[in-house]
């Protein structure tokens, strides 16, 4: 019998990311620091900010898990690195709107969009979501700290 | 021997296909499938019995009373009980042990008091004693595992002492299909004065089990990994113990008189099923223990332990997978858990159901275990009477499929 097709799931540019994770380890100076675990795999994810003037200078991860977490992770400090926390925010609900409500991927995601086929297999949703809510927190820790700042 | 292929034909659920592929269910740890028999018991007692039990005159509710204490009489003969009053129907195997740590546990254990666990527990044999060592002040001691997976007897054995009041231990464990040895334990505990606490969810449904062998207190196990249904679990106790212990619910059906201030409470196993059970799967579950007993207990053993020798061999020549646990079948049910350097259980599980196989990944309800193995997660395939050596050579595919989507992948794609 011939092999199941697993292309549209493991495409080679996931595969890629969870063998060679980019921005892998904790930052030397980070301004903001998030993690979070997924209870139900036991999936663990670490980031790291440094944010210099609203720009999302530097990301670090590490972590453990499944390939799509740890893909989705490194492909998401791939895709932040060197841009404004604005489009952060932005970037991470169209990741979402892919994910969970299977919207069609958006152009500005690039390799991002090789996670669209997580969105068919809805117990691995969660596992592409968890470095998302977790550079979530991070932002809003970053926000906050750059409030402080402001005020202090 | 066990005609796989008859048995088959008896479980409908097995003939379909998943993505493609015939169904191989290899998550019976989980739960197991049920044969078109118990199936039939459920759908029979609605079209044809459905009453409220015990406090009915009318025709059909004395036929339900009849048939749902026919099940507990069956499950009664099938673990050797010394009658039906022993046996208590609960939702699951957790709320039976929880009925103990409730009913048994508040009475007897105090402050300064021990309680012995083992690391290969599940969580529903850990956090019950958890939440009473809180309640009380009692501490909980852990005997670990040796490298090969098994119970660390000799900690055991010292952990054990005059401070002990429970040892509470699993029959098999759920990952790594230790069979641990209960009779042994059960002595060491009760020369030291403690009572045994046995978490059978996995040993009841496929070894023969004969709870005056076994030599422990309790026993808890679930109809839903035996061929039952679902909502079904089972507190076997020597009938003493119930009989001192409080009751854990209060409510209908489990009074004998009630005054306003106060009541008395119904006979035994009445006491501990406040509320109307789940008469239709008790019922069914009954179906399920007739149906296991019509093949054997000891025919189950004979089948799985081959299976799984099959399994352990074939597994250990997939380039890069470790298996887990003891190395000869004799030792252990039909669970085997396995990592594989390639890919995380969770893919592991991913491909494999492309492959039709169902298997599961991740940490098992046995945190504490997969601590003490070192991995965040394991695969895990676990067999039951409907299994055969096609299903393990389907595992087998599908796990070769796993290195060459992750091994592989980069020559793959510059092939294509």
């Amino acid at each position: 019998m011939s092999e199941p097709p697993f292309d549209d799931l493991y495409r080679e540019l996931i595969l890629d990311h969870y063998r060679r994770p980019r921005n892998h380890g904790p930052l030397p100076a980070p301004t903001a620091q998030a993690e979070g675990v997924n209870p139900v795999c036991g999936d663990e994810i670490h980031l790291d900010l440094a944010v210099d003037d609203g720009v999302l200078a530097d990301l670090g991860f590490w972590g453990q898990g499944c390939s799509i977490s740890q893909a989705s992770a490194s492909m998401l400090t791939e895709r932040l690195k060197g841009r404004p926390l604005t489009e952060a925010e932005e970037v991470a609900g169209k990741v979402r709107s892919m994910l969970v409500e299977g919207a069609p991927p958006d152009p500005s995601l690039g390799d991002l969009e090789a996670l669209e086929g997580v969105a068919k297999l809805p117990v691995r949703v969660k596992c592409a979501l968890l470095a998302w809510n977790v550079l979530l927190e991070a932002l809003r820790q970053a926000k906050a700290a750059a409030q402080e700042e402001r005020h202090g | 021997m066990l005609d796989v292929r008859r048995v088959r034909q008896d479980f409908p659920i097995l003939r379909q296909q998943v993505n493609g592929r015939r169904l191989v269910y290899l998550d019976n740890a989980a739960t197991t499938q049920k044969p078109r028999q118990v199936i039939e018991a459920l759908v029979r007692y609605y079209e044809t019995s459905n009453a409220n039990i015990h406090r009915g005159i009318h025709t059909l509710a004395t036929r339900a009373t009849e048939q749902y204490e026919d099940a507990r009489r069956k499950v009664a003969r099938f673990i050797g009980a010394r009658g039906p009053e022993e046996v208590v129907f609960t939702r699951n195997a957790t709320e039976a042990i929880n009925l103990v740590a409730r009913a048994w546990g508040d009475e007897h254990v105090g402050e300064g008091d021990e309680i012995v666990l083992t690391l290969m527990e599940h969580h529903s044999n850990i956090v019950p004693w958890q939440l009473l060592a809180r309640r009380t002040g009692a501490t909980l001691r852990y005997a670990g595992i040796t490298d090969d997976g098994r119970l660390d007897l000799d900690e055991l054995r010292r952990l054990i002492g005059p401070r002990t009041k429970l040892v509470a231990v699993t029959h098999m464990s759920n990952v790594l299909g230790t069979i641990n040895p209960v009779a042994d334990i059960a002595e060491m505990a009760h020369a030291a004065g403690a009572l045994v606490l046995v978490d059978g969810a996995q040993s009841v449904p496929h070894l023969p089990v004969d709870v005056q062998a076994l030599g422990a207190d309790f026993l808890a196990f679930s109809a839903h990994k035996m061929l039952g249904p679902t909502g079904v679990g089972v507190l076997w106790a020597r009938a003493e113990l119930l009989e001192a212990m409080p009751p854990f619910l209060g409510g209908g059906d489990m009074i004998a008189v009630v005054r306003p201030e106060s009541s008395t409470w119904a006979e035994l196993p009445h006491k501990f099923e406040a509320g109307t059970p789940n008469i239709a799967d008790v019922i069914a579950f009954g179906a399920a223990i007739d149906y296991l007993a019509g093949i054997g207990m000891a025919n189950v053993r004979r089948h799985e332990e081959e299976l799984t020798e099959l399994a352990l061999e074939q597994l250990r020549r997939v380039p890069g997978l470790r298996v887990f646990g003891p190395v000869a079948a004799s030792e252990r049910g039909g669970v085997v858990s396995f990592s594989m350097q390639a890919a995380h259980p969770h893919d592991v599980a991913t491909i494999a159901d492309g492959y039709g196989v169902a298997i599961r990944a991740g940490h098992h309800c046995a945190q504490l275990l997969m601590r003490a193995l070192g991995v965040p997660a394991t695969s895990r395939a676990s067999f039951s009477i409907y299994n055969d050596a096609d299903d393990i050579e389907a595992l087998v595919e599908a796990l070769e499929g796993v290195n060459r989507v992750f091994g592989e992948g980069r020559e793959r794609a510059a092939v294509r």
